[in-house]
């Protein structure tokens, strides 16, 4: 059961137009696992989520979910495939016009015929997992950063979902939420047999939660491994990353012409 | 030299290109509203909701400058046909400008205004907050979900304002013409009520409000949903459906006072 593999990404490339974001990307994903993909910002990490939801299109190579390749299905197998895979955006994405209970209803009501009064037992449920339900009746405007990604998180497991997508869940939180949002990560993974995969540049808190991290840089797999194997790692982009060192393999310049020649120094000019 | 004018032509040419490409890909944006408006038929409540805000909340404003064009309309109306002793025609003028003309257009422009800029500001900032991107990553479709509910919203909306601001418009012409200016009571209504006609004046005032109705939506909606995901993006949006819409609304007007009155006296 826990080695049965959710997702696959095989051989994946994307390109923006000319730019390839993506190169020769290969991953394997098994259930009841979480796993963190990092890497420095616009190293293609949303990107590979974007992909793996069937949001975009593979420029070649593919992405397998529950047996089936993402690009290849039509618009109502998409569907299909989505109700059993949830996204958390960076910032919650709920929806401002909607109450936190609605919100947490709102894929029940859509997908389902449930009645009123079980889809309220539902969301209560969901809710008292986030330890949220007594702000049921709150607007998402009167939430904190994290309670709002903690109704976000109640709303992606409302259908019970085989696979949770964040993007960049720890953004912006003070610790304490951090760590609550952190542990819930994992619990409900844990709970529902689901997979996780977590986009994140936070490095400390994810170690403490995930089973297994992929490093993104330049478009390719820099490294991969389990946390013990990361923090011990002596590869120099994992070790720069890791410990957040200022200089590394990924330079603290942008690349530019010779400073001297910039300035004109050569010439005499200056 | 030649170079300049290359590049003039050019920029000429990119921009031919873009306009079409954005017209092409607006009218598919409307084909697939109507597409996918079955949801919003079969659970109304979706529309309902919607109609409170774009319709009711759009009331005060409506009745307001209603009241006040139709007073401007008794003033000058009065102040024009006394000269030629036929002011007790003076409740036909506000009743056939009202119905006719200025009910259709002035709402429709208000109601873009009003309406239409806070449908464009919803939906784009729905797009900038990811809301729409998470309802499709929860397999639900956001142009049957949140387009399509407030378009039919708009579109049934709309008629009923211009009626509302065409009859507060006459209160208006009365309040002026009769109460404060004294023209007969029974003259300023009966002829009114002689000169209008039902299928040639009010009929073609509710098709007017329908086809603007339609147009102002469906332009909103598709700015907000086309917006750039930025505050920038949202607010050039909200922009742009103000003045497109405008400009539709007065050019149709146009188009269809061409058709629907000529040869009438």
């Amino acid at each position: 059961m826990a080695s049965e593999t959710l997702v696959e990404v095989n051989d994946l490339n994307f390109s923006y137009g000319e730019r390839p974001l993506l190169r020769g990307i290969n991953m394997t994903m098994h259930r009841g696992k979480v796993i963190a993909i990092m890497g420095g910002s616009g190293s293609g990490k949303t990107t590979l989520l974007r992909l793996i939801g069937g949001a975009i299109v593979p420029t070649s190579g593919h992405v397998k979910v529950a047996g089936e390749v993402v690009h290849k299905l039509n618009r109502d197998d998409l569907f299909q495939l989505r109700r059993k895979m949830s996204m958390l955006f960076q910032f919650g994405a709920l929806f401002t016009d909607l109450s936190v209970f609605d919100n947490v209803a709102f894929q029940i009501r859509e997908h389902t015929d449930l009645p009123e009064s079980m889809v309220r037992d539902l969301v209560l449920m969901k809710l008292q997992a986030v330890g949220l339900r007594g702000a049921h009746d709150l607007m998402p405007a009167q939430l904190s950063g994290g309670m709002a990604r903690r109704v976000a998180l109640a709303r992606s497991i409302a259908l019970d979902p085989l696979l949770i997508m964040y993007d960049e869940p720890f953004t912006g939180l003070d610790p304490i939420s951090l760590t609550v949002i952190g542990n819930l990560v994992r619990r409900l993974t844990d709970a529902l047999g689901m997979t996780s995969i977590v986009v994140t540049h936070d490095v400390q808190e994810s170690l403490k939660i995930v089973d297994y991290v992929y490093f993104i840089s330049d478009g390719v797999i820099a490294a991969h491994g389990t946390p013990d194997e990361v923090r011990e790692s002596v590869a120099p982009f994992v070790h720069q990353f890791v410990h957040g060192e200022e200089d590394g393999p990924v330079t603290f310049h942008y690349p530019a012409k010779a400073y001297a020649s910039d300035l004109k120094l050569e010439t005499g000019l200056a | 030299m030649p170079r300049r004018v290359a590049i003039g032509i050019r920029g000429i040419g990119h921009r031919v290109i873009d306009s079409t490409w954005r017209l092409g890909y607006a009218s598919r944006f409307f084909l697939l509203i109507l597409l996918k408006s079955g949801t919003s038929l079969r659970r109304f409540s979706l529309v309902i909701r919607e109609l409170y805000f774009t319709g009711v909340l759009s009331l005060i404003i409506i009745s307001v400058s209603g009241l006040f064009v139709g007073m401007v309309l008794g003033l000058q109306g009065y102040e024009t046909l006394q000269r030629f002793g036929a002011e007790s025609a003076v409740g036909t003028m506000v009743a056939l400008s009202l119905v006719r003309e200025l009910g259709p257009v002035v709402a429709a422009l208000l109601f873009a205004s009003r309406a239409g800029s806070a449908i464009t500001a919803e939906i784009g900032l729905m797009k900038a907050t990811e809301q729409l991107a998470a309802m499709e990553m929860m397999a639900v479709d956001p142009i049957a979900r949140v387009v399509a509910p407030r378009f039919w919203a708009g579109v049934i909306s709309m008629p009923f304002l211009a009626a509302m601001f065409s009859v507060v418009g006459v209160f208006g012409g009365y309040l002026v013409a009769v109460v404060l200016i004294g023209v007969d009571d029974g003259s300023f209504w009966s002829q009114m009520q002689n000169a209008v006609d039902f299928r040639y004046d009010i009929v073609n005032g509710i098709i007017k409000t329908c086809v603007f109705g339609v147009a102002v939506t469906a332009v909103a909606v598709f700015e907000g949903y086309d917006a750039s995901p930025t505050a920038e993006g949202v607010s050039g949006a909200t922009t742009r459906t103000v003045v497109t819409s405008s400009l539709v609304i007065l050019g149709l007007d146009f188009a269809l006072t061409s058709f629907m009155f000529r040869g009438m006296s």
